[in-house]
């Protein structure tokens, strides 16, 4: 080996041994970078002792101990590591990354703004919150998810194409939203409020995964997005709520009753900012912060297992058919929901390579109970809902949702009970429902475009 | 003879003030500097320098900063502070005044027979 050789193959080692003590948290890069010149001072000194370069690493490393002790050493002084600290502005340590946070930020402030100004713009022609509540509650998403797209496509430097796309969808929103003869009380109003939002965070979706949209990575990715954006925008909802509590009460206090600020100013301002900012803050937190959603999943499906299982046994127990009322099929729609999201958030943060455990067994049980339980509902509503009440746009939206989470989850659990038996590989269901993700979209627009000229506006 | 673990940690901290007081230095020459200085007597680990080093940055008794010299690696090199130095002098007293009570009770001890065991009492 020649010198030069074995330089190389120091510079490797020393390489190595810098990922593997990265890793650990007490120890910052800086730390290791220290440690590491140590660990050359001592390997300098051993090879002009005359030991051949990797004995002199090996002898050095030996030296400085077991790693275990040595973080140990390190999180007594710095225990405030170990628990991850999200860093608005930036790493000291690192200029490059700081700059880039920075423009991170303030182009999240600067979307905040136009989207808390954005939704005041229409007051300016004589729509009042508290007059034109039917205009908000259709349009309300439009005033937050467009500037919540704008600030991914700009942190992802979105092509040309992409924008356009975008722009002729969040137009697309706002047609569906306007165009349609809607009377304030009609069905499809209610309809389109809840389906335009769906319908255009998966244009926002489309701003996340960018390029990539057909990398079933990427749309997983979006799938994590989506939870823990969702778990932090709760968050500061309810910050927000605390907010304005002690603004009424204590200018209550002094005779001041801010009632009208709250409610049309603050409320809603606060309400499609906070969307922007969750979304930077999960942008932001990415790799500081342990996903959430996964945690809360881990929690819950034990418990919602057991819980649809006891339903199951009481329904042949007591032989009593499930009473479908009016609203059952929404209910149970929102059953499949919540199992499909504890399904989802599983799959998100599974290892696709470890092998099977309880957890999808468990997992399966879920699936099949949920599937049993919303089967024996349809059996009960399929005679009525033709019958009894005909169709509205409310059953037939109800009942397209039930068809589709239905499809998803049977063959979910198909996949499921495949992996569990170990005939498919896990990425199987993850594709499957990464590519399933258009399909709610695609029903999102039909309820939003097509119910209401099908059903005649009512 | 290897010096026991609790006296090695108590006089941790005066020796690197110590050692930082008589220049800047780093890490590993720090390290080396204790080694020489007890004659290879005094068992520092890096997990008993480096966290230290990082305590007496924070309580401003030093600083630090990366410096490359000329023909060497980029360094971390750490600095002492008149902070650093009035916790020098006022350590330097404490250990005086152990040190001073030490000596005297060895050599008080010189004078007489070697240490036996001095019977509690008489028993009853």
């Amino acid at each position: 080996m020649t010198a030069r050789e074995g330089q190389e193959e120091l510079e490797a080692q020393f390489e190595q041994w810098r990922r593997y003590v990265l890793r650990r948290r007490e120890l910052q890069p800086s730390d290791v970078d220290e440690l590491e010149d140590h660990l050359r001072g001592s390997v300098d000194e051993l090879i002009a002792a005359g030991l051949s370069p990797d004995e002199a690493f090996l002898v050095a490393v030996k030296r400085m101990g077991s790693l275990d002790e040595l973080s140990r050493e390190f999180a007594r002084e710095h225990s405030e590591r170990l628990w991850k600290q999200l860093v608005l502005t930036g790493d000291p340590d690192s200029p490059a990354a700081d700059t880039h946070s920075r423009r991170d930020m303030w182009a999240m402030v600067l979307c905040a703004a136009g989207a808390a100004v954005s939704i005041k713009v229409p007051e300016l022609f004589g729509l009042r919150l508290a007059d034109d509540g039917a205009f908000y509650a259709r349009n309300f998403t439009l005033f937050a998810l467009p500037w919540l797209a704008v600030f991914l496509a700009w942190r992802r430097q979105a092509r040309r194409p992409l924008i356009g796309t975008l722009v002729a969808l969040f137009g697309l929103g706002a047609v569906a939203a306007n165009a349609y003869p809607l009377a304030e009380e009609s069905k499809s109003l209610v309809l389109t409020s809840i389906h335009l939002p769906i319908a255009l965070w998966l244009v926002v979706g489309l701003a996340y995964v960018a390029d990539d949209w057909r990398s079933s990575r990427r749309r997983m990715d979006f799938i994590r997005f989506t939870g823990e954006w969702f778990i932090y925008f709760v968050l500061i909802a309810l910050g927000g709520g605390v907010l304005s509590l002690f603004l009424f009460h204590t200018f209550n206090a002094i005779g001041i009753i801010p009632q009208e600020f709250i409610s049309q100013w603050l409320l809603p301002c606060g309400a499609v900012a906070g969307a922007v900012v969750a979304g930077w803050l999960v942008e932001a937190k990415q790799s500081v912060v342990e996903n959430i959603a996964p945690v809360l999943t881990r929690l819950f499906t034990p418990l919602f297992t057991a819980a649809l299982l006891a339903f199951l046994v009481a329904v042949v127990w007591t032989s009593h058919g499930i009473n479908v009322e009016r609203e059952a099929l929404i209910l149970f729609d929102l059953l499949l929901v919540v199992v499909l999201g504890l399904l989802l958030y599983s799959i998100s943060a599974r290892d696709p390579l470890a092998p099977t455990g309880l957890f999808d067994k468990l997992q399966l049980a879920l699936v099949v109970s949920a599937l049993a339980i919303d089967v024996l509902v349809l059996l009960a509503i399929t005679g009525r809902i033709t019958d009894e009440y005909g169709t509205t746009p409310n059953r037939a939206a109800a009942l397209g949702e039930n068809v589709i989470l239905l499809a998803n989850l049977a063959y979910s659990a198909w996949l499921l009970l495949r992996f569990i038996r170990r005939r498919t590989p896990f990425a199987a269901l993850e594709r499957w429902q990464t590519g399933y993700l258009p399909v709610y979209a695609v029903w999102a627009w039909i309820v939003v475009l097509l119910f209401p000229p099908l059903f005649s506006y009512v | 003879m290897k010096v026991a673990k609790d006296l090695v940690a108590a006089s941790a901290t005066p020796m690197v003030l110590g050692i930082l007081a008589e220049g800047e230095s780093y890490g590993y020459a720090i390290l080396r500097r204790i080694n020489e200085l007890s004659g290879g007597e005094l068992d520092w680990t890096e997990g008993l320098l480096y966290p230290l080093l990082h305590r007496l940055e924070r309580l401003g008794y030093s600083e630090s900063s990366w410096q490359s010299v000329a023909g060497e690696r980029r360094r971390k090199y750490y600095r002492i502070t008149d902070k650093g130095l009035a916790e020098l002098a006022e350590q330097r007293r404490q250990w005086d005044t152990v040190t001073d009570a030490l000596k005297e009770i060895w050599l008080g001890l010189g004078d007489r027979r070697p240490l036996t065991a001095i019977p509690l009492g008489c028993r009853a």
